[in-house]
């Protein structure tokens, strides 16, 4: 047998990002032997390009006086269309308050309420004096007050540089460009993970009393996303795999209202936040038509339906890469967009040539976020196989249900984080290592044997590239905005195809060391798994709910989909199998969202 | 408009085939509108060469992965267009970092690195009450921290710098500005003595021979000049004060 490294300790976190370091801190604060293992450099993480901000009510800012955990709670709750999980809501939303500020301890340049009074869609605000210096908030898509927090424009940046140095003064082990490829599980129990270091090509043993997926969201499975390359759902297949961990709710995937057109980078909803307008090809300022309380900052998948449908109407502008709309935020002024805005204004030029000061930005509706994943209990412990624990975007907890509101994942992930992280440490200090080296070995020798498979190009010539291509295209034409049976059948069995094709891979490279196409040979199969998961999912649910539209039933049907899909894919299956569960309604029984298509139902918005 | 071809030169180097020397392999390719060097590099790799290896994560110049040498010059590959290059183009790795293969530096060694041995974590002996409003801050040394923390680690300042060329230490202007980040912090109860300790000295800020090339390539514009200035000034009189007592 070939020689391999092998790596010992209590939790083993797989994801460096917000999620995975803000539990791996609350762990090693209490005494427990920490590993990160991370795709990237910590710092170079998902996390680091959120620019928006995080909601927690603090209520400092003039905006939001009165805010409190019970107003964020409905605000969840409705955004979700009454798919999410009211304890976990419960729960993340007077954690919340007390997360941002450990930031602020911990370091975090959190922007202040100031003296200066501002102008905001006209009106002029006057912030408390008595509270400058305290922890301001912008508006944010969805919410009743002015809640999310943020630092000028790098929200993300700064939460992950401030977390990581705590990482640091921690001396937490980090092994960062390293790959988990499976979980050492016997179907009851896991004892950590086989990985391959991206350096060297090397595979290695990682055992761990517990074990912790943090890997974040699976954007990339859609070609045009605003998510980072790196987020291609590796931790939802390692739990997939195991044959006996569900994913929850895959079928609710989120698509962010402003993407640049044509990168798909990411336009901060702080853009609309602060008072952009979003203009149709005769440059009016449509949202108000549909939408007339809350205009440009109903929920994302409010906004992006709204913007679909006037795009279909024929309101779109034309361009090669699709028709989009126009984000207008010139009336803001230089001075707001150069500091409050600066990503939008250095993204806009790099990437678009355009000033945001002058010039009009060319935005449409984008992946963004998966509400979907690992599904777990409120502590944060996976279904189906004990010792292993899933948070953040990669977890389906489910504070999000159908529609994740704008600042709430930035907000789960330290959020989470620290409640979760908790249970990780008092879990584990219970918990002792009692893993068979035949397991680990066994689990080693499927990885190796994948490796030189392909290598050799035994089982085929299929390219990854080629078919990694298909998959995207599948979703993004069948299971995007608006969704309908014949489409959503079709993407079912084009991906049942791709499925048994991505069985016969073959390398066209030598695949040795670090090679890339070695590391996408090995991920492919996966990715497509779960995005068999996303498209049976949303076949399979015949109502609308939250960022789930489906043209063919376009009312959410309480009576008999107020329930959570769980997709399982067993061992040896060649599809997955879905199960469902009730929500957990604690508070608040379901009711109208107060905008949306149940408010104002498609045709009765004319523009 | 008529299409361009366009030319890349690239290195290539694969450490596990050390019989191989470092060799520029050339590539050509049609220009497409709005295309920048992500989209070129991952065009090649996925039609033409397989085995190319380069860093991408952020694709939006948040990260800082893709730090490489375009026509010689230190900048990120993600928000440089194709429109911007002649029609040929050479890349090359950033130097100064271990090079992993063909354009993929271990950028995030050095920066982990750099960090420990400047101690970039907020030193304080508080505790943090989770039951208090959080301690105030003016607003103004709120914005003065994050202009210093916007540093994106991509190491263009790094690769650039004719010290950190020939003084493998010399924590450079990256680690330079981020002393600085924790020196206008109010919640680092460091004093300048204790600073001084870390960065007085020709691996730290007197290593700095003034040519300001970080201050030029540095891809997000942090004021590094000035970042270096103020430093300096401060160790420069706590190294005065230092020395009489």
């Amino acid at each position: 047998m070939s020689r391999y490294d092998s790596f010992v300790t209590d939790v083993l976190v797989i994801g460096a990002g917000l999620a995975g370091e803000r539990a791996a801190v609350e762990a090693a604060t209490q005494g427990l032997n920490v590993i990160l293992l991370s795709l990237v450099p910590p710092r170079r993480s998902h996390s680091s390009a959120a620019q928006g901000g995080m909601q927690a009510a603090l209520g400092n800012s003039a905006m939001g006086k009165g805010d409190s955990p019970d107003v964020h709670f409905a605000d969840t709750v409705k955004g979700s269309d009454w798919g999410c999980d009211q304890d976990v809501a419960r729960l993340f939303v007077e954690t919340a308050p007390i997360a941002v500020r450990e930031m602020a301890h911990w370091g975090v340049p959190w922007t202040r309420v100031t003296k200066d009074e501002h102008v905001y869609d006209g009106k002029v605000i006057h912030e408390d004096p008595e509270n400058a210096g305290l922890i301001t908030a912008r508006n944010f898509g969805g919410t009743a007050k002015w809640r999310t927090c943020y630092t000028s424009d790098g929200a993300g940046h700064t939460l992950l540089y401030t977390l990581d140095s705590m990482v640091l003064r921690l001396g937490i082990t980090v092994h960062d460009r390293v790959e988990a490829l499976s979980l050492i599980h016997d179907s009851e129990r896991c004892y950590g993970a086989v990985a391959r270091c991206l350096r060297t090509g090397e595979l290695r043993a990682y055992t761990a009393k517990t074990t912790v997926i943090a890997t974040g969201g699976y954007g990339r499975l859609y070609g045009a996303s605003t998510n980072a390359i790196i987020n291609e759902g590796s931790g939802l297949s390692l739990a997939l795999d195991t044959g006996v961990v569900p994913l929850g709710n895959m079928e609710a995937v989120q698509f962010h209202p402003t993407g640049l057109v044509p990168s798909w980078i990411l336009i901060t909803e702080g853009a609309r936040g602060d008072g952009g307008y979003l203009l149709d090809k005769n440059l009016h300022r449509f949202m108000p038509d549909y939408e007339p309380a809350k205009k440009e900052l109903a929920s994302r998948d409010v906004v992006s339906r709204r913007i679909m449908q006037h795009i279909r109407a024929g309101y779109g502008v034309e361009s090669p890469y699709g028709d989009h709309v126009w984000l207008d935020i010139r009336h803001l002024g230089a001075e707001h967009i150069n500091t409050n805005l600066r990503e939008i204004a250095t993204i806009c030029k790099n990437f678009r040539g355009i000033d945001p000061v002058k010039d009009l930005i060319p935005v449409r509706p984008t992946q963004h976020y998966g509400m979907g994943g690992v599904r777990t209990n409120i502590d944060g412990q996976a279904y189906g196989l004990k010792n292993l624990f899933a948070l953040g975007e990669a977890a389906c907890w489910d504070l999000h249900g159908f529609n994740r509101l704008g600042g709430n994942s930035l907000a789960e992930t330290v959020v989470a984080g620290k409640i979760i992280g908790e249970q990780i440490a008092k879990f584990t200090a219970e918990a002792s290592l009692d893993v068979k080296s035949s397991l680990v070995e066994e689990h080693l020798h499927r990885q190796m044997d994948r490796v030189t498979r392909l290598r050799e190009s035994r089982d085929g010539t299929e390219y990854v590239y080629d078919l990694r291509r298909e998959m995207e295209q599948i979703l993004s034409h069948h299971v995007g905005i608006f969704r309908s049976e014949d489409s959503l059948q079709d993407a079912v069995n084009q991906l049942s195809d791709l499925h048994e094709r991505a069985q016969r891979l073959g390398l066209r490279g030598g695949g040795h060391g670090g090679d890339p196409e070695l590391d996408a040979a090995l991920r492919l199969p996966g990715m497509i798994r779960v995005a068999y998961c996303i498209a049976k999912g949303a076949l399979a649910r015949k109502e609308s709910r939250g960022s789930h539209f489906r043209e063919d039933f376009p009312h959410r049907d309480d009576a008999n989909w107020l329930n959570r899909t769980l997709a399982y894919w067993p061992e040896g299956a060649d599809e997955p199998e879905l199960r469902y569960e009730p929500v957990k309604i604690t508070e608040s029984p379901p009711g109208d969202r107060g905008y949306g298509e149940a408010t104002r139902g498609p045709d009765s918005a004319k523009p | 408009m008529i299409e361009r071809e366009l030319t890349f030169r690239i290195m290539r180097y694969n450490p596990d085939e050390p019989e191989k020397k470092p060799h520029l392999q050339e590539f050509h390719l049609t220009e497409e509108p709005g295309m920048s060097l992500f989209v070129v590099l991952n065009k090649l790799r996925e039609e033409q060469d397989p085995t190319l290896r380069f860093d991408f994560v952020c694709r939006a110049s948040i990260c800082g992965s893709c730090g490489m040498l375009v026509n010689g010059r230190p900048t990120l590959a993600c928000k440089t267009l194709t429109k911007d290059l002649p029609d040929v183009t050479t890349l090359l790795p950033l130097p100064v970092f271990k090079l992993l293969g063909d354009l993929s530096v271990d950028t995030g060694v050095w920066f982990r690195d750099m960090s420990f041995r400047t101690e970039s974590w907020v030193h304080t002996d508080e505790t943090f009450d989770p039951d208090a409003p959080e301690k105030r801050m003016d607003n103004a040394v709120a914005l003065e921290i994050y202009e210093a923390e916007r540093c994106i680690e991509c190491g263009c300042c790094i690769g650039g710098c004719a010290t950190a060329n020939i003084k493998p230490d010399f924590i450079g202007a990256a680690g330079v500005n981020r002393v600085a980040r924790f020196m206008v912090d109010p919640r680092d109860k460091r004093t300048e003595r204790e600073y001084f300790e870390v960065v007085g000295n020709e691996d730290g800020v007197f290593g700095c021979i003034g040519l300001m090339a970080c201050d030029d390539n540095c891809p997000v514009g942090v004021p590094l000049r000035d970042q270096l200035a103020y430093v300096r000034r401060k160790m420069a009189s706590a190294g005065w004060r230092y020395q009489k007592v």
